[in-house]
């Protein structure tokens, strides 16, 4: 072939080229052409046949993966059953409506409509639309649930206008007591990111689904969680569906069976009234936890339906930290309800009870003198005496004969410092002082004064509502009873018995002496006949007396009141401790004791009493509560910060106030504590307890020592 | 020979002398694309089937006028289509600048017409006519080119500027294919080819508009975004793929049913029914569109002279390229690209594109028939 462009000028071959030359490059190049064509088809068949045999499963599976389209149906979750099988935490069908935040065109419209549609207060919009602005993608947002079918049917109607809404039937938490069990059960809520990175299982990012967050909720969530039920549908590419193809049901989580009596919880939670404080109650026979009632409390219906702003402000503002469950994270100094303890300490080391102290009204101890509360003295004091009398004497002078290290010792034994096998998130176990002890915290010797702080419950002493009542308990039986808080476990501890039946039998009559001999808390009483109720006051200081004298000035500088006890007291059937904080004393804390072991064995005659207090005080607890959030919510609700973003910051805050709130009493615990009047001889009050219907929740003192008192403490 | 045959035969010559070759596949054809339009409609005539059968019926009696047209009226009036179609794309950019942004067709009261289709044939009338006037001893000069190119560039030029790539591949297709057939030398074509690979990246980077790379770019990597611009592709091929050997059965296709199939009724009317029909159905319609491919070939094969042969050669090839590149699209082969399957996808345009081809092979087979043998005519 010639090469054209070597050639120059006009001279070519033009002659060459002619009609039936171009006629045979013409059929030669059609042939070419044509062959390509036909190539190109065979590429083609090739192609689809690979495409739909070669690779036809493959191709099949995902045709199947776009039409089918599987939903979770949530399962239902587990009920908290009370000991009797009432429910504490139940499930309530509604209908609800949630936001899908990534498919949400215009966020702020939407969720503006939805408030005019679901006629929302506009602090819950302002909460939902904080929400959707730190929501990720795949988190669903609450709306509202429990929405009235009607307003379900008119939100269904316009969902065309509101994309990213899904309304949808569902089942939400219910707890009936509401306030009462707070703490206890928890709540539930919308599982986080982190919890979904660390569990990511398709169902806790299903709208509407909800995991345990706080208490037995949280501790439970793999038993109550049940499995979920699925829902297969046909859908098109943009999601509406076709038709449903099958339904798997769920399966209900696994009831928990509590040790707790649901109607007792109730009663103490409301009986604490409009003091902070909680009430513990054991069956002494199985160790069984009846009531771990902590109050003031939030409403565990209202943290499930996801908290607002307002709410959780109010919450936290409150200086009685109604968000920490004070049976597990309070700790207090127990005062004198150590004193049947140490008894039993002393007469483990040998001390004969019957040996008498002479006490003078103080003790010299090295160059200080330590008073007893009874300024005047008790005169010869045995140790039946001293614990009913609630003298400080007379321990001072023993606790010095046989140290610190067998009552250290004893305290453990009884249940101070130690945590128990409970499934709660967590307890708090204080701090039983041992010179050990000291001088790893505090790098110093243990001092004289240290052991006579101690005997009376003060210095560095701190223990828990639960462990007070396990003390009462273990006390009351001479067995080292283990508390219970679910049916399915084993009682435990019940062959293993700490003291001797005499010394047990001793102590019983003095504490019953307590209440109804000659003793400090002649108010507690009960009003039944043939049960008596044996106990153990205890006032705890909170600040030095240069602050205050404990019972008057702000509130969170008085005395804490408490009070241990068993019923009857010849043969324990129940067992418990009440603590009320800042009480003013011990004074606050029995006559709830007494009221609340009067609803155990005669509950018309507790509940009788504790509706003309009720009356008093403006309503139940929760009816409280919600008093109290409407009238906060009017007062500032525009103004509010926004809550958390996660539950969890909220309880790690309580639990770093809890312990902090615990160290309060290491800076009285290097001074000479003056024992706070305990008297209560033949039902004469020291103090008011604190809560007369004139006193409303506010943190200025009611008076602080009537000497009238109420006609309720009359006997 | 022909009339002997035919007289001697016991059906009627008129009917007989038709080309049942090409015309049975093609009625075959557009009632199977009928077919896939109805299941396509959610199992109804309208809104697809129905009208695509219209159609067929209108420009079928378009094709037959074209097919009666007499060779010099064409050869008379090759220039001035040429040059009405071109006016009309010009209109289209027009009114396309009055109106606000971009579009591709005109519309005369109720039909609507998209000049740049009726561009691909009018170009290979016009390049077969300037061809056949152009002396033999011209070719390979640079007159037997420049006056081509240009008739080739101006109707490109408008078209690209709608913006549509698609249809300016087409028509250059069609005009290059004239060229190739019309004796220009080898290696011409050879040296466009090599320019054109090098210039490859240059036009990529500075001619395409941003959606047009973002189809190539997809087709290069087809996983880079199943969601965004290869979700076409992917949904396609899982279409075509599910159907397996038998297909999932009339009316049962998914992919097409709920909507993951985009364009369920024109550019990717193969995988719907690909999906119902698998492997056998598509066998099926690539044996169609070779049996009227082949009757292309032979047609211009036989042509008796130089216009007649380039014309339907440049029809035929004007044919395949939809279908090639409809194809190969649909099977992730080439870039998405708007263009339908010639008889089996629902649009009036591109049926109209391919009946006038047909109409105008169906013209050269009759000239063909009446002509004496060639080789003294020219």
């Amino acid at each position: 072939m010639k090469i054209p462009f070597l050639q120059r000028g006009p001279h070519k071959p033009a002659k060459m080229v002619n009609a039936s030359l171009l006629r045979s490059s013409f059929e030669r190049r059609a042939v070419l052409i044509g062959a390509v064509q036909g190539g190109v088809g065979v590429l083609l068949a090739l192609r689809l046949g690979y495409l739909s045999v070669a690779e036809n499963e493959k191709y099949r599976l995902e045709s199947e993966s776009n039409r089918v389209n599987l939903t979770l149906i949530p399962p239902r979750r587990g009920w908290i059953l009370d000991r009797d099988g009432a429910p504490l935490a139940s499930n309530r069908a509604d209908f609800r409506v949630d936001l899908i935040p990534e498919r949400l065109v215009d966020a702020e419209a939407t969720i503006d409509r939805l408030g005019e549609l679901l006629a929302l207060e506009p602090a819950r919009i302002a909460d939902i639309k904080d929400k959707v602005a730190v929501a990720r993608g795949f988190q669903p947002v609450e709306v509202a649930s429990g929405l009235a079918y009607e307003d379900f049917a008119a939100l269904s109607v316009r969902l065309p206008e509101l994309p990213g809404v899904v309304p949808q039937r569902g089942f939400s938490r219910f707890y009936p007591t509401g306030c009462s069990v707070g703490h206890l059960i928890g709540y539930v809520g919308p599982a986080s990111s982190e919890e979904y990175e660390k569990d990511p299982n398709p169902l806790l990012i299903t709208p509407g689904y909800k995991i345990g967050k706080d208490g037995l909720e949280k501790q439970f969530e793999m038993d109550l969680r049940g499995v979920p039920g699925a829902r297969r549908v046909e859908v098109t590419a943009g999601g509406r569906i076709v038709r449903d193809l099958e339904t798997r049901e769920d399966v209900q989580g696994q009831p928990i069976k509590l040790t707790i009596d649901g109607p007792l919880q109730d009663y103490a939670a409301r009986r604490i009234g409009l003091e902070s404080g909680s009430v513990v109650v054991m069956d002494c026979r199985t160790g069984d936890l009846l009531c771990m009632a902590s109050m003031p409390s939030f409403d565990p219906n209202s943290f499930s339906d996801g908290i607002g702003g307002v709410e959780y402000a109010m919450l936290r503002d409150d200086e009685r930290v109604p968000l920490r469950n004070k049976v597990l994270k309070g700790l207090y100094p127990p005062g004198s309800t150590v004193k049947p303890m140490v008894s039993m300490a002393l007469m483990q080391a040998g001390v004969d009870p019957d040996e008498t102290v002479n006490c003078g009204g103080g003790l010299r101890v090295g160059n200080r003198v330590f008073g007893c509360w009874n300024r005047g003295g008790h005169g010869a004091v045995n140790m039946a005496k001293a614990i009913y009398q609630s003298c400080d004497v007379y321990f001072y002078s023993m606790a010095q004969r046989i140290g610190m290290q067998p009552i250290a010792d004893m305290a453990r034994r009884c249940g101070m410092g130690q945590e128990f096998p409970l499934p709660v998130t967590s307890q708090f176990f204080g701090t039983v002082p041992d010179p050990a002890w000291k001088m790893k915290k505090w790098g110093r010797e243990w001092q004289t004064f240290d052991t006579v702080n101690a005997t009376i419950g003060q210095g560095y002493m701190l223990s828990s509502p639960l462990q007070l009542a396990v003390m009462a308990s273990r006390i009351a039986t001479g067995n080292h009873v283990m508390p219970r808080l679910t049916l399915d476990t084993k009682p435990k501890g019940f062959n293993d018995i700490d003291f001797p039946l005499e010394q047990v039998q001793y102590v019983r009559k003095a504490m019953s002496d307590v209440v109804n001999g000659p003793g400090t808390a002649g108010r507690a009483r009960l009003p039944i006949p043939d049960v008596l109720i044996a106990g153990k006051t205890g006032t705890a200081q909170v600040v030095s007396l240069s602050i205050s004298n404990g019972k008057s000035g702000p509130w969170k500088y008085r005395d804490h009141g408490l009070f241990i006890f068993f019923a009857p007291y010849d043969n324990p059937r129940y067992a418990g401790a009440v603590v009320i904080e800042h009480g003013g004393g011990s004074g606050a804390a029995y006559p709830i004791a007494r009221d609340v072991m009067t609803f155990l064995f005669d509950p018309a005659k507790g509940l009788e009493a504790l509706s003309a207090l009720e009356a008093g005080w403006g309503g139940t607890a929760q009816q409280r509560l919600e008093a109290r959030y409407a009238a906060y919510a009017a007062e500032r609700g525009a103004s509010v910060s926004r809550p958390p973003r996660r539950e969890e910051e909220i309880f790690d805050r309580v639990e770093a106030e809890a312990r902090r709130a615990a160290t309060q009493s290491d800076a009285i615990a290097g001074e000479v504590i003056a024992p706070r009047p305990e008297a209560n001889p033949s039902g004469t009050p020291p103090g008011a307890p604190a809560a007369p219907a004139s006193a409303p929740a506010a943190s200025t003192a009611p008076s602080p020592a009537p000497p009238a008192p109420p006609a309720e403490t009359a006997r | 020979m022909n009339s002997f045959a035919q007289r001697s035969g016991i059906i009627p010559e008129p009917i007989a002398r038709q080309p049942w070759e090409m015309l049975i596949p093609l009625v075959l054809l557009t009632s199977f694309g009928g077919l896939v339009l109805y299941s396509a409609g959610g199992g109804a005539m309208e809104p697809f089937a129905l009208s695509h059968f219209i159609r067929f019926g209108v420009f079928a009696v378009m094709t037959a006028i074209i097919a009666a047209l007499p060779r010099d009226a064409v050869r008379l009036l090759t220039y001035p289509a040429y040059l009405t179609v071109l006016l009309l794309l010009l209109a289209v950019e027009i009114v396309g600048q009055v109106g606000g942004g971009s579009q591709r067709w005109l519309e005369f009261g109720p039909i609507r017409i998209q000049p740049s289709e009726l561009m691909k044939p009018a170009v290979v009338l016009a390049m077969a006519r300037f061809y056949e006037t152009l002396p033999a001893g011209m070719i390979g000069s640079w007159r037997s080119v420049l006056p081509a190119g240009m008739l080739i560039a101006l109707p490109i030029g408008l078209v690209l500027l709608q913006p549509d790539l698609g249809t300016s591949v087409a028509i250059a297709f069609g005009g290059v294919v004239v060229m190739f057939l019309a004796g220009l030398p080898m290696w011409w074509f050879l040296s466009a080819m090599g320019a054109g690979i090098a210039a490859l990246p240059l036009i990529y980077f500075f001619a395409l508009h941003d959606y047009q790379r973002a189809r190539v770019t997809t087709f290069l990597d087809p996983e880079s975004d199943p969601l965004g611009a290869g979700y076409h592709i992917a949904q396609s091929k899982i279409a075509i793929g599910s159907g397996g050997i038998f297909g999932k059965g009339f009316n049962n296709g998914t992919q097409s049913h709920l909507d993951y199939l985009p364009e369920p009724h024109t550019d990717f009317v193969f995988a719907t029914m690909a999906e119902e029909w698998g492997l056998m159905g598509g066998l099926f319609v690539l044996a169609m569109y070779a049996l009227i491919l082949k009757w292309g070939w032979k047609v211009a094969a036989e042509a008796q002279n130089r216009f007649s042969a380039l014309l339907a050669a440049g029809a035929t090839a004007t044919i395949f390229f939809y279908i090639a590149i409809n194809l190969l699209m649909v099977m992730g082969m080439a870039p998405a690209k708007g263009i339908p399957l010639p008889w089996m996808s629902h649009g009036g345009s591109s049926m109209m594109t391919n009946m006038i081809c047909i109409g105008l092979l169906m013209m050269v087979n009759r000239w063909n028939r009446m002509a004496p043998r060639r080789g003294l005519t020219t």
